[in-house]
């Protein structure tokens, strides 16, 4: 007995020598939203620079912002959403690397050079970017769907058989959309309005929840609030789904590749930077995820079921997406208290 | 019970005592070091950062800025009104709260009535067969706590096992909703639990010496009397330990209540997590979770001052 | 050693065949039996579930379709699994290592012993981390990891396992404790009394007596280690996604059964462990 605690010791220690990372050359440390990085993708890159990537996965952009902001973390590239590109360029947490300048930038689809959160695209390039509407089985109901009404005032068949994200964001920015009023908005009285509507609306949810694809695909819910990729996959398992373009108005959003000011792998990361903006290497992206990826003749490239993919392409009458932008702190703390209030 | 006598208490008088004692002593905190080193430097001495922390104002994007305040604090009890900006008394927090703790003791008793007897049917295996039995309870352990209560996710959702047997055999026509229920968070719970409640209760029960069980018999004891009278007195170390190793998680917990609650309530694990999270109000975060440690321990000094009190009087 | 393990028990366990069974008869509690059962499958159900789904060749993790044992060459040809399991096995078995030998040498210094000034408070911090919520202690630690980062430039897995250490210690500690404070004192009398050194009575009496406590202990660690999430979450860095972690990104996605077909790889490697275990004790016998 004592012999085997003996070799279970110099193992673990054994092992624990051996796991220590060397931050040597030829590494690129990834840290990507979790099952979102094409397997393929990452093979190519290795293959093609001899270069070793590690990949980690987080499950939100505060998971991710909480870590890097404490520092010293080890990752060189990050995919934030779009406000978050924002927010790190504004404390600092991002290296300024110059994309425009690289040698795959005319591959960029020039709608997405100059955004609000990377104006002229300093420091960052389009990983993936869509859409976050809702996703309705069209046999249990049959009316019109493009409408926010059936999230906040629904009819009788999807009471209680909806799902919304557990995202503060999302579901006050559709609250605020059904009734008419701008985003980040500091307006008490309508901030009243909103969670007096989500109060009374929640009595027909019946979760709040990320994993929307499996809610959907189990049948535990008919209508689920829905990121367009997710919708997309829930209505190869479920075929009468369908996504819609509620007329109010829906999300749109980006994430985006940058490096981390604080990048042990700072060449790496910029050969990475400039690998995805090729076409062929984008669709790899996008054939994994089932987002469009903001690349010039990636189409090419990409499965022949997202060409036609109601839930990428989007009709021509559907509203523009919105992407919002952070809101000042004050108004973060108003919906602070209207998301503990509903959740309460 | 005898008196467990000292192994070190071996000598008599005088100096040589004192030299033992203090070897003893010093024998003693060695080989108590690295444990209370490592606890005390990374267990402890992080707390008191977030102690500091809760008296900070909140950073624009998470973290701290170092201006004192006590907002953190006041915010737990009063709400700003959203109209007037006066301070007003909420119970929003309050309530979350008293749901996690209610939660947690209903957990707590649910494991206790279920691991009570499963854990007095071990210990009166033969014991041959306890380790058996033993490693029946803890071989779930071995599987991932999230992979778990996924799997009990399976089970009841509306198309799960439970459900589509029901209505195959025609009990039910339809669904019976017991996902996303607080029965459901409820049941999750007990399950993640239930073996940290069986093995101190064992621990107990194994002890305990069945002879007397057997002369109660002879003085005409029922077997009520002979639960309540002698097996329980005797368990009680184990209730103690296992209620505790319970409820702390329990109240903590906040991915077994989103996963089969539904998240559509907060729970104060829930709370805490968003503050460091989307909230980006750390101070308020580290004042919660810092409320939540302090009813844990009145919690814990009041069950073990008074446990303690009984198992003397039983003793 | 096994037979000193085993003296301990015969008095209540060897008399006469007869006097036995009348003996099991009385320890009997109406419904307990049936409640033991229950809890058993109870605990089990889910898991049944877990395996089964894990030979479904649907993608889904709802519906059956036909056996197949697809999942368990993609879950092998996933570097992302791959990784995470290697990762979780490493960071358990360092911290239950440490967190065990912490957690024996502080369990006999606190148990068997004449009260003294400090035991107390040392029982107290011992016990902290199970009396902290877990995202209290991830935050902390994050914040107190990243000062230490930044003052040494050091890093490494190494925090993740001294994070799973602190954690470990008090679970490794309570059956190693419970185990001591049970043990009979009379070999270890009987041992000095022949003129035993302190050190010969300990390595040749206590330690083994005490043995299936500190295994207890240790399995205990192991598995608390191999179960966190929430701490893992926050300290990890680069090329340290945990199997939880990897896990609750693949629920917040869309969970494949290549997930399953791991968890049941995980449950038959442990379940080969342990039954050695049984073995090599049972044939020392």
């Amino acid at each position: 007995m004592k012999r085997t605690t003996l070799t279970l010791g110099m193992a673990a220690v054994a092992s624990f020598t051996l796991a220590a990372p060397v931050l040597a050359e030829g590494k690129l440390n990834i840290y990507n939203w979790g099952n979102y990085t094409s397997p393929e993708l990452i093979e190519k890159f290795e293959a093609e620079y001899d270069v070793e990537v590690t990949l980690d996965g987080y499950d939100s952009n505060e998971t991710m912002l909480a870590k890097v902001k404490e520092g010293g973390t080890g990752y060189d590239i990050v995919v934030p959403g779009d406000y978050m590109i924002k927010i790190m360029i504004q404390e600092g947490l991002l290296a300024e690397i110059k994309p425009n300048e690289m040698e795959n930038f005319s591959n960029m689809d020039p709608k997405w050079v100059d955004v609000w959160w990377d104006e002229g695209r300093n420091y960052s390039v389009p990983w993936q970017w869509g859409t976050t509407s809702f996703t309705v089985d069209t046999e249990v109901y049959d009316g019109d769907i493009n409408t926010l009404k059936l999230l906040f005032e629904p009819p009788a068949e999807l009471q209680g058989r909806i799902n919304m994200l557990n995202d503060m964001n999302d579901v006050i920015n559709a609250g605020l959309r059904y009734l008419g009023y701008e985003r980040c908005n500091g307006n008490v009285e309508e901030l009243k309005e909103v969670t007096d509507l989500l109060l009374e609306a929640k009595q027909h949810w019946r979760t709040m929840d990320y994993s929307t694809i499996e809610k959907l695909t189990s049948g535990d819910v008919d209508l689920s609030q829905n990121w367009n990729g997710a919708a997309m996959r829930a209505r190869e398992q479920r075929p009468t789904l369908q996504y819609a373009y509620p007329v109010e108005g829906f999300t749109g959003w980006m994430d985006n590749v940058a490096v981390l000011a604080d990048a042990p792998n700072m060449d790496n990361a910029k050969l990475f930077v400039n690998f995805i903006m090729a076409p062929e290497n984008a669709a790899l992206i996008s054939n994994f995820a089932r987002y469009a990826n903001g690349i010039k003749g990636s189409e090419e490239f990409m499965d022949a079921e997202m060409l036609t993919a109601p839930e990428i392409v989007m009709p021509a009458d559907a509203p523009t997406p919105d992407f919002v932008k952070p809101c000042p702190q004050e108004t973060v703390d108003l919906y602070n208290r209207i998301w503990t209030r509903l959740k309460g | 019970m005898a008196a467990q006598p000292d192994i070190a208490a071996a000598p008599a008088d005088g100096l040589a005592q004192a030299q033992s004692d203090a070897r003893a002593r010093r024998r003693r905190w060695l080989l108590l070091a690295p444990a209370l080193l490592t606890i005390g430097l990374f267990g402890l001495f992080p707390l008191v950062i977030t102690l500091i922390y809760s008296f900070l104002s909140p950073g624009t994007y998470g973290g701290v800025t170092w201006e004192f305040s006590t907002n953190a604090y006041t915010q737990f009890l009063f709400e700003r009104d959203i109209f007037d900006d006066t301070l007003a008394f909420s119970t929003t927090y309050l309530n979350i709260f008293g749901r996690s703790i209610g939660l947690a003791l209903v957990a707590t008793i649910g494991a206790l009535i279920i691991g009570f007897p499963t854990a007095y049917f071990i210990a009166s295996k033969p014991p041959e067969q306890r380790n058996i039995w033993l490693f029946l309870i803890t071989l779930p352990f071995w599987t991932n706590l999230l992979i778990r209560t996924y799997a009990v996710l399976l089970i009841i959702r509306d198309e799960g096992i439970i459900n589509v047997s029901l209505m195959q055999i025609g009990l039910i026509d339809r669904p019976f909703g017991m996902l996303y229920t607080d029965g459901a968070v409820f049941m999750g719970l007990i399950y993640s639990y239930l073996p940290f409640m069986v093995l101190p209760l064992y621990a107990s029960l194994e002890k305990l010496d069945f002879r007397l069980v057997e002369a109660a018999y002879d003085l005409y004891a029922t077997r009520f009397q002979v639960l309540r009278r002698i097996i329980i007195p005797a368990a009680r170390p184990g209730i103690i330990a296992g209620c505790i190793l319970v409820f702390i998680p329990g109240l903590g917990a906040y991915i077994t209540p989103e996963l089969l609650g539904g998240g559509k309530k907060l729970m104060i694990g829930n709370l805490i997590a968003l503050q460091f999270g989307s909230s980006r109000n750390w101070p308020f975060g580290s004042a919660a979770a810092l409320i939540l440690m302090v009813v844990v321990m009145a919690a814990l000094l009041i069950y073990v001052r008074n446990a303690g009190k009984a198992g003397v009087r039983h003793g | 050693m096994a037979d000193l393990t085993a003296s301990r028990t015969k008095p209540v366990a060897a008399p006469s065949a007869r006097k036995a069974r009348r003996m099991t008869d009385l320890r009997r509690q109406p419904g307990f039996n049936a409640m033991a059962w229950g809890c058993i499958v109870f605990l089990y159900s889910p898991i049944v579930v877990l395996i089964v789904f894990s030979f479904n060749d649907n993608r889904s993790v709802v519906r059956w379709t036909e056996f197949s044992l697809r999942w368990y060459g993609e879950a092998f040809q996933n570097k992302g699994i791959r990784n995470a399991t290697v990762i979780s096995l490493q960071v358990a078995s360092v911290a239950t290592f440490f967190a065990t030998i912490f957690a024996t040498l502080a369990a006999l210094a606190t148990t068997r012993v004449r009260a003294y000034k400090g035991q107390t408070l040392a029982y107290a911090i011992i016990n902290q981390p199970l009396m902290v919520p877990e995202i209290v202690t991830a935050v902390s630690t994050l914040a107190l990891f990243t000062i230490i980062k930044k003052a040494t430039g050091v890093n490494g897995i190494g925090y993740l396992m001294l994070a799973h250490t602190v954690f470990c210690i008090p679970f490794a500690y309570m059956p190693i404790r419970a185990r001591l404070e049970d043990m009979d004192l009379t070999m270890e009398q009987a041992g000095a009394d022949l003129y035993a050194t302190p050190y010969q009575v300990f390595r040749r009496i206590t330690l083994p007596l005490l043995m299936p406590g500190v295994f207890a202990g240790a399995m205990l660690a192991f598995v608390v280690s191999l179960d966190d999430i929430i701490i893992s979450l926050l300290v990890a860095g680069p090329g340290e996604t945990t199997l939880p972690i990897f896990i609750l990104g693949q629920i917040r996605r869309g969970i494949t059964p290549e997930i399953n077909a791991v968890s049941t790889l995980l449950l038959g490697l442990s379940l080969f462990f342990v039954i050695l275990l049984f073995w090599i004790t049972r044939k020392r016998k």
